[in-house]
């Protein structure tokens, strides 16, 4: 026997592969490609999937597919789903600070808030699956003998473009209110800080979110934004990364919407808000629509 | 609905060409058609249940609305002239009092024979009906004019009495020499669920009517559907009516609120109208209380034109029970002839 | 010859009094025109000229929009809610009130029978009004924060189906909440609207809280693009209002849409047939088919459908099309020359096609612009009338066999304003609701609307919903749409 050696180096870390995230699977790219993402230091930190525009269009595919057994689930059970990943993002925070204080350039006690405040955004969120009914839906006391009742529904397949800067809690403060109410998601992670996305992905992997329910793209935000934009079988689009994204404004993109009548959230202002803050029912009623029926009173 | 139903009849619903009249079918010839609209041969109470359940459900809501929409009809000049001499031909001028005497009845004759004293151009109404015991008043009264006697029977109004009992009422009054008899249901039997009693005791009343000395006497089987409660239970109970041979479904006795309604005779209309395509065979409708003035009566007449369709505008086959509607009708017609508008001292009291 | 006919019975028109020709009314008073163009509208029924009305051009609409800033900022976003309300009552019953001029003159302009302005328009429209007064001073209970507040001056442009009832629809919410607005109506139906104005001036409402521009498609293209303009409502064609989100994209103005639709009316073998046979005739005929959630896809169970159709037809023997005047008319005229084209253009596609076509046999009026009710059976879901919007009173008859065939063809379209369903079976009417793509769901019923139930579409149908509280939303900031 050898004896070991006292002065073996420091463990070689073993990396992680990122890639897409699309119904349930992590595929690479269809093109092959990927691109160097660096940390806020400018230092190499992974080859993420660089997805092209067929990739996109896979995406929606999987999301409509995922759409009416996620919608189709009880408000109740939709709440547990939601409240599970947020128990699964505490399991992995660290890595999520990680990620977070590496891509964002921030100390490790503001990444710990930053991952902190996403976590409980996402357990509010959760919270709200079976209250949204409640709040936003009416009955409609009209003037004939008829049940009159106004319930909000989610409106399909959303495509969001999520915030440049804030990778994880600006990523949930987008992501998070469009699943509440049943609408699946294609998601463009932040072209330059992508990796939390991708991490989140892995937990949405393990978690009970159906897969298709959220699908993941990582590459260029004007590349992937553009043909979602256009695409027919997506039926809303948030716009909230579009502000200090490369090459693309979020006005072409609204224009382009407007081919099929997507419903639109734009960006609050020109620049990415303090996601702190951005946490609201209106969040989520912007990917609903009221659906109000009738029907007759009679013996 | 069912397989069972007879509504798949692919024959146009509304018809202006009609169909057999009820009256001149044999029993047999009603049992046949019961049994082939049911598609059982015994007509059990269970047959029955499948098939009345199976007819198409009404909305009550959807119904109320298309009554509503019908009453909207804006009737004017020639065509409300023949509309009102429509009314009065097709009316049953009617009194059932239990204070009914010879002198009321020979008083309500009068004014059925001559309407509107100096204007022979008045039609006169169908009949008068009565009571049983007055039919031989009142057929003295008319002498051989061309009105007919129509009698409540069967223990008029509620029907609670036995079958001997409601029977030999029919017979005595068929006897007394009744052209029309209108009998009421067994509400008790129907709402319980025995179908089968309902259409025996029909059957039973339209043998005595067969029975009359010349012609049979005309069937009016009364529903009394403010009892019956449910639009759904006034089309099974249309339909039972048919079954069992009624020559007329009619609405009420005038003894219950409510009594006729535009809703429940537009129901009965269609109920006539599917049962014509089912059989070939003709069913009249008659609403009966509560209609008191020509435009109430105007709009039944729309309904009757545009649901069951023109074979239906006929005294044969469409009928008003009332007794103050007549005095309203004859002002309205001193209206139009005049232009101006008549008072209650202008037509006669009954 | 049958038995009964109904002699004519016309509405007289001698209540109204119609000007040969009107300006545009901006700040509380009729001007003329800068440009000094105008044009002409027509009664449908007869083709005669009924006026002239002036057609807005920059300049008028560049005036209309200060007029609405300042009523906003001076007078009207300043006034408490309790006293904004008052003027709003006030309107209401003022429609009520002259509810038979504006009845009649709605025909006039439009074709519609006097039985649907005289019952459904005018007397809606007056309802409405009056719902969305009492919101004035409660918004901060509506559900859109504490102190809710008005985006400033509304940008409105309506169709020519139901002139007045638009109107209201796209004024009540506005003001209410505290906007002014510049509301341009239909090119051929402008003459409620500038009606509306003179009731306006009775209610001693400020001058310049409702501007009404009259013109054509530029006047309204003008008016929604105008920087002014702090929100966008527009009803009319997927065409136009995907211009609209167009060149909105980009800025800071909402838009609510509420467009076009083809609606399937769902029949279920275990249907109340009777009422569903008044539900489809409500469905497509009212308004001669000149509705956006009109249920232009009759979906009828298979075991039923021959059944179904000829009972269809039968009924639609007793439809009297005509003189929109005569109380007694159901189906009246079609609004314009080029909607009549349109209708004729898409119903010889349907007969290329290979579908089955009857028509009702009832007479036609010689002058004026009618369509016989009209129906299509054979239809399959890739012809043409099974798609596209016709707008007129034209029926499209496809059968299913089971309940997800009959969701899934009432969801193949990329329209999604309204369904309906019949059936007598209540699981199945509320299992049905959920899986439709659509913002009304007329369960047993069709075509009913009231002042406190949201309208809207889904898809292309357009976005935002009118009616009810959530209607208030699209006109208080934060809110959606």
């Amino acid at each position: 026997m050898t004896p070991t050696s006292t002065t073996t180096a420091a463990r070689v870390d073993v990396r992680k592969t990122y890639k897409l995230f699309i119904g349930g699977k992590f595929p690479r790219s269809e093109s092959g490609r990927t691109y160097e993402v660096t940390d806020a230091k400018g230092r190499f930190a992974a080859n993420a999937a660089q997805a092209s525009r067929k990739d996109a269009r896979d995406a929606v595919r999987a999301a409509r597919a995922a759409q009416p057994g996620w919608a189709g689930a009880t408000a109740y059970n939709r709440g547990q789903v939601l409240y599970r990943v947020a128990e699964l993002l505490e399991g992995r925070r660290a890595q999520f600070v990680a990620d977070v204080a590496a891509g964002e350039g921030l100390s490790a006690r503001r990444a710990e808030d930053a991952v902190s405040a996403a976590i409980d955004r996402w357990v509010w969120y959760a919270g709200w699956t079976d209250k949204v009914a409640q709040v936003a839906g009416n009955a409609n006391p009209v003037a004939g003998p008829y049940f009159n009742l106004s319930v909000p529904e989610p409106t399909g397949v959303v495509a969001a473009i999520a915030p440049q800067k804030s990778s994880l809690l600006g990523l949930v403060s987008v992501l998070a209110p469009i699943l509440v109410t049943g609408n699946t998601v294609v998601l463009v992670a932040s072209e330059d800080r992508p990796l939390p996305a991708i991490t989140l992905s892995e937990v949405l992997a393990t978690s009970d979110v159906p897969g298709g329910v959220v699908n993941v793209l990582t590459g260029g935000t004007a590349e992937l934004a553009s043909p979602l934009a256009r695409h027919l079988d997506v039926n809303a689009l948030e716009l909230a990364g579009v502000v200090g994204a490369a090459d693309v404004t979020w006005g072409e993109l609204e224009a382009d919407a407007a081919e099929n009548l997507k419903r639109v959230r734009r960006p609050a202002g020109e620049s990415e808000p303090n996601w702190k803050d951005e946490q609201s029912l209106e969040s989520i009623l912007a990917f609903t629509e009221t659906k109000t029926v009738w029907h007759p009173k009679g013996m | 609905m069912t397989a069972t139903s007879p509504a798949r009849s692919t024959t146009p619903a509304r018809s202006t060409s009609g169909g057999t009249h009820p009256a001149t079918r044999t029993a047999d010839q009603v049992a046949a058609d019961a049994t082939a609209v049911v598609g059982s041969a015994d007509l059990s109470n269970r047959a029955l249940r499948t098939f009345l359940h199976g007819l198409s459900g009404v909305d009550q809501v959807g119904l109320d609305g298309r009554a509503t929409v019908l009453g909207t009809r804006s009737i004017k000049t020639t065509s409300k002239a023949w509309a009102l001499d429509t009314v009065i031909a097709m009316t049953d001028l009617t009194t059932l009092e239990g204070a009914d005497t010879p002198g009321r009845v020979r008083s309500l004759v009068a004014k059925a024979l001559n309407p509107e004293p100096g204007d022979p151009s008045c039609p006169r109404p169908a009949a008068v009906c009565v009571y049983g015991d007055m039919v031989t008043v009142a057929k003295q009264a008319l002498g051989s004019a061309p009105i007919n006697v129509a009698a409540v029977a069967t223990a008029f109004p509620a029907g609670r009495a036995g079958r001997t009992a409601r029977l030999a009422d029919t017979t005595d009054a068929v006897e007394a020499g009744a052209e029309e008899i209108d009998m009421v249901i067994d509400r008790g039997a129907f709402l319980s669920g025995d179908y089968r009693k309902v259409y025996d005791d029909i059957i039973a009343v339209r043998e005595i009517c067969q029975q009359r000395a010349g012609e049979p006497a005309h069937l009016k089987v009364i529903l009394e559907t403010g009892e019956l409660a449910t639009y759904d239970n006034v089309r099974r109970a249309s339909w039972l009516s048919m079954l069992a041979g009624a020559d007329f479904i009619k609405t009420s006795t005038g003894k219950v609120s409510p009594a006729a309604t535009l809703p429940v005779t537009v129901l009965m209309l269609e109920a006539v109208r599917d049962f014509l395509a089912a059989t070939g065979v003709q069913v009249g409708v008659k609403p009966a209380g509560g209609i008191r003035t020509s435009k109430d009566a105007i709009k039944y007449l729309v309904a009757v034109n545009e649901v069951a369709g023109e074979a239906w505008l006929d005294p044969e086959f469409f009928r008003f029970g009332a007794s103050s509607l007549l005095n309203d009708v004859l002002l309205q017609r001193q209206k139009l002839a005049t232009g101006a508008y008549s008072g209650p001292d202008y037509v006669t009291i009954d | 010859m049958s038995r009964f006919e109904y002699a004519p019975a016309p509405e007289s028109r001698a209540v109204v009094d119609i000007d040969s020709s009107y300006g545009l009314f901006i700040d509380g008073e009729f001007t003329e025109a800068a440009s000094g163009q105008a044009m002409k509208t027509v009664n449908p029924a007869t083709e005669e000229v009924l006026a002239e009305v002036a057609e807005a051009d920059e300049a008028d609409i560049e005036r209309a929009i200060r007029a609405a800033r300042k009523a906003q900022e001076k007078v009207w976003g300043p006034m408490p809610g309790s006293e904004r309300a008052k003027y709003l009552f006030r309107i209401a019953r003022l429609l009520a009130e002259r509810a038979r001029e504006f009845a009649v003159l709605e025909t006039l302009d439009n074709g519609k029978p006097i039985r649907e302005a005289r019952d459904v328009d005018v007397p809606t429209a007056a309802a409405h009004f009056f719902y969305y007064a009492g919101w004035a001073d409660k918004l901060e209970h509506a559900g859109f924060g504490p102190d809710p507040q008005p985006r400033g001056v509304a940008a409105q442009v309506i169709p020519w189906n139901f002139p007045l009832l638009m109107l209201a629809w796209k004024i009540a919410p506005a003001l209410a909440a505290g906007n002014t607005v510049v509301l341009k109506p239909a090119e051929t139906t402008p003459l409620t609207a500038l009606l509306f104005a003179d009731l306006v001036r009775q209610a001693d409402l400020p001058a310049g809280v409702v501007n009404i521009v009259t013109g054509a498609g530029p006047t309204g293209q003008t008016l929604v693009t105008h920087p002014g303009v702090d929100k966008v409502a527009f009803t009319g064609s997927t065409a136009v209002g995907r211009q609209i989100a167009r060149q909105l994209a980009g800025s800071r103005v909402p838009a609510t849409l509420e467009l076009g639709g083809k609606a399937a009316n769902i029949v279920f073998e275990d249907a109340a047939v009777d009422q569903a046979i008044e539900g489809i005739v409500n469905g497509i005929f009212f308004n001669q088919g000149q509705v956006c959630c009109a249920g232009s896809r009759l979906l009828v169970q298979e075991s039923i459908a021959d059944e179904l159709v000829d009972r269809l037809k039968d009924r639609l023997g007793t439809l009297r099309v005509g003189d929109p005047l005569d109380k007694n008319t159901d189906v009246g005229a079609i609004n314009s020359a080029r909607q009549l084209d349109r209708i004729r253009e898409l119903t010889q596609a349907g007969e290329d096609e290979g579908a089955t076509r009857w028509t009702s046999d009832c007479p036609l009026p010689e002058k004026g612009w009618f369509f016989a009710p009209t129906v299509f059976t054979d239809v399959s879901a890739a012809h043409r009338i099974a798609r596209e919007e016709i707008f007129g009173p034209v029926l499209s008859v496809l059968t299913f066999r089971t309940p997800a065939e009959a969701v899934a063809k009432a969801n193949n379209t990329p329209y999604g304003l309204s369904a309906g369903i019949w059936t007598e079976k209540g699981s199945r009417i509320l299992a049905m609701a959920d899986k439709l793509r659509a913002g009304v769901v007329w369960a047993n019923t069709f075509n009913r609307f009231d002042p406190t139930s949201p309208f809207g579409g889904y898809k292309e149908s357009g976005y935002g919903r009118e009616g009810g509280r959530h209607g208030l939303a699209p006109y208080l900031k934060g809110g959606i749409g």
